[in-house]
């Protein structure tokens, strides 16, 4: 699995100041046994607004998830006292269906489709980049706003239309292959958030290993080609180190 | 244990004893049998003798009255080795006959019996067994004729030892054989068992003795000596390994922390920090793709994988591969096309599969490309001429076919760039190996590891051939998925076989 840490120089470059995502200070768990870890992610994420509350073990982890009322829960694979999958298990049993993001060392692809198949909604395989975290952390929370259900994505003047496939920009349609149509649909599904490279690989192309190339990057150079080429406000925005994001600037 | 100890506890040892039993018994049972038997056949003899006897003292008797039969009987007891005779009177008083004296009782009852006795003449002396027939005369007379069985007896004990003897000698004979067999079998274990002892304190390269008779000891030290050069290459090869993973690992750690040991050096400004910390992360990175790409062929090469397998159409998942790579190869001024136009099912993890094709598109991108002088110049290659105006600009195309042949699916990836010398395309499929041209390339060097890595797990193979020009790396994977029992002699034969196959195209 690609750690997409780079730095994206190309595309950063040029660009007045980094483009802020839309967000919703979020309340998570995180249930890790290593302490270290855990400090650090509470700290970083207090610094982008949101509050953390941790358990070290799974018991404690369960009762917390329980009783309170989190918008992700950050479970660690491997856990004293009652395993990771084990504690995912529980809560969806108990009808408790908040998001959960495992974490885990095991980053091979049947343990990832273990994770996912005891309940889990997202997998992140260690070591993780805070940013990759973040974002997945983000796009997992605002599944339960539901944005899913809607049939036709705006971002500024730029409308997606989930039935007919049809994509304009302030009325004039745009061509776009049918990968290119899915890239966009993925990266407008979640407007106003970081959608990182990986996610993009595993979500529009189904592929869970590192492509070795960048070869993300040239799909989005492509697809900005096609949305943002010859307008003055320019909607897919590359936010440094951690990957891309669709938004209304204007706004 | 004891030297005599181990020799009794052997397999060998065992069966000698159990098979001298067995002859033992026989051997016993047949004298036995013999002896019996040739006892039995003596006395009907002696019974017919006796019955003749009689017939002819009846004759006798009847012509000549008891006078006659009395005259009779004292001329054959005076033959030599004469029969028995004893003829008395109702008083008991003996009449004629070479019989000095019986067991009690004998006379009293007619018909066979057998009896001790001596003969007139010995009043001293052993006893002698005797078969005889005794008869009721008219007026109170008894005739008792009879034979000697002296002769029966000695054959009878002539038997019975020379039985005693030969199940003495088979017993003999049969231990001395077993330990002599046992120590010889024995003797080549503990040259074996020997030999193992100095492989299992880490010298790979002994070797079991073989005696060369073919015989099944010859059989089996044969295989585990083959077994042996498969364990001594593995290990060979896993010490190369980690003899690369400590180079491609090392250098970049060596790297990131020499980096750090800079950053920290001397007072610099936040800009600076904030580079070195860029750059710390991304070197990191590296490592991280690094070390999962390694954990990645070991999960493949331990077939831990092999669960996750499905029917798939392996000409979907070559376009959806190359539609993730066309962009990046048309970035490059690369034509990429895909030939696979009838749908082709495979049984494979559609992840690997796609992974190990990707690779190979990837590695074709990357080095398969025009040439880049620039990268040329900087590599310290100027010493070398430059051959660059010589050769004429050809457009750098990848074509990806998808193909049947027989029952296995080909997946190849065909570019027309420099190629791999011949030479070095076996040495080029094993783990971080990237040829000396290419070091200057970002890449983990596990790429090509990786691909043959999983085409093994499927019960396939990677092959490289050479497109002239450029290189044609083949992913040939059996169309129904691996067998797991030919995994094993198709691993063996990999680096073989196969390889020297592409030598000849």
């Amino acid at each position: 699995m690609a750690i997409y840490g780079q730095i994206d120089r190309q595309h950063a470059a040029g660009r007045a100041g980094d483009v802020q995502p839309e967000r919703i200070a979020m309340r998570l768990l995180i249930i890790e046994d290593d302490r270290d870890a855990a400090d650090y992610l509470v700290k970083a994420l207090r610094e982008v607004g949101h509050v953390a509350d941790v358990a070290h073990d799974g018991e404690d982890g369960l009762a917390l998830a329980l009783d309170g009322d989190y918008d992700v829960l950050i479970v660690d694979r491997m856990l004293p006292k009652r395993d990771g999958l084990a504690v995912i298990g529980a809560l969806r049993a108990k009808k408790v269906e908040t998001p959960v993001l495992i974490l885990s060392a095991l980053g091979q692809v049947d343990d990832r489709i273990k994770g996912l198949r005891a309940g889990g909604d997202d997998y992140l395989p260690k070591p993780y980049s805070f940013s990759e975290l973040l974002a997945r952390v983000e796009v997992l929370s605002r599944r339960r706003g539901g944005r899913s259900e809607e049939t036709v994505y705006r971002v500024g003047d730029l409308v997606l239309d989930r039935l007919s496939h049809n994509v304009t920009r302030g009325g004039s349609e745009i061509v776009l292959q049918p990968r290119e149509f899915r890239l966009l649909e993925y990266l407008m599904k979640h407007a106003g958030q970081v959608v990182t490279r990986t996610m993009l690989l595993e979500n529009v192309w189904d592929y869970h290993f590192d492509p070795q190339t960048n070869v993300i990057d040239v799909h989005i150079s492509r697809l900005r080609s096609k949305i943002d080429k010859g307008y003055a406000q320019p909607l897919l925005h590359t936010v440094r180190g951690a990957g891309y994001m669709i938004r209304d600037g204007a706004r | 244990m004891t030297a005599l100890g181990k020799l009794f506890r052997t397999t060998t040892f065992k069966l000698t004893l159990v098979y001298l039993t067995v002859f033992a018994l026989f051997a016993a049972f047949l004298l036995g049998y013999f002896a019996l038997n040739t006892r039995r056949l003596i006395t009907e003899q002696i019974t017919d003798t006796v019955d003749a006897e009689i017939t002819g003292l009846s004759e006798q008797y009847r012509q000549g009255g008891i006078r006659r039969l009395v005259l009779v009987i004292e001329e054959r007891s005076r033959r030599p080795g004469s029969s028995l005779y004893l003829l008395t009177t109702f008083t008991g008083e003996t009449l004629a006959g070479n019989v000095g004296s019986l067991a009690a009782g004998v006379l009293e009852r007619t018909g066979w019996a057998e009896t001790v006795y001596r003969r007139h003449e010995e009043t001293e002396g052993a006893e002698h067994q005797a078969l005889v027939r005794v008869f009721l005369l008219p007026g109170g007379f008894r005739l008792l004729v009879g034979r000697d069985l002296d002769e029966r007896e000695r054959l009878y004990d002539i038997i019975v030892s020379a039985g005693r003897w030969s199940v003495a000698l088979v017993i003999v004979l049969g231990l001395a054989g077993g330990l002599f067999v046992t120590r010889r079998v024995l003797r080549r274990v503990d040259a074996m068992t020997e030999t193992a002892r100095t492989i299992m304190t880490g010298d790979l390269s002994g070797r079991l003795p073989v005696a060369g008779s073919g015989d099944e000891i010859d059989r089996l030290a044969e295989n585990l000596n083959l077994m042996l050069e498969r364990i001594e290459a593995l290990m060979h090869g896993l010490k190369e390994v980690s003899d690369n993973i400590a180079h491609d690992l090392k250098t970049p750690l060596t790297r990131l922390r020499n980096r750090c040991e800079e950053a920290l050096r001397g007072e610099r400004s936040d800009v600076e920090y904030r580079a070195a910390l860029e750059q710390t992360i991304e070197e990191s990175d590296r490592l991280i793709s690094t070390f999962n790409a390694l954990l990645m062929i070991a999960r493949a090469e331990s077939g831990q994988a092999r669960d996750n397998m499905a029917e798939l159409d392996a000409a979907e998942l070559a376009r959806g591969v190359c539609e993730l790579y066309e962009p990046l190869a048309e970035e490059r001024g690369i034509a990429l096309t895909v030939e696979a136009p009838a749908p082709t099912p495979l049984k494979g993890n559609r992840e690997l599969v796609s992974q190990a094709l990707a690779n190979l598109v990837d590695n074709a991108i990357k080095y398969g490309g025009p040439p880049q002088p620039a990268a040329a110049l900087a590599d310290g290659e100027a010493d070398k001429p430059v051959d660059q105006p010589a050769e004429p600009a050809r457009p750098a195309a990848i074509v990806v076919r998808v193909a049947s042949e027989g029952d296995r699916v080909l997946l190849s990836v065909a570019d027309n760039g420099p190629g791999i010398p011949e030479a070095d395309r076996a040495h080029a499929v094993e783990r971080f190996v990237r040829l000396e041209q290419s070091r200057s390339m970002p890449g983990s060097g596990l790429g090509l590891s990786l691909a043959a890595a999983v085409a093994r797990l499927h019960g396939g193979e990677l092959i490289l051939e050479d497109n002239q020009p450029g290189l044609k790396s083949i992913i040939a994977l059996p169309r129904d998925g691996p067998v797991q029992m030919r995994n094993d002699a198709a691993g063996q034969n990999l680096s073989g076989p196969d390889l020297s196959r592409q030598d000849r195209s």
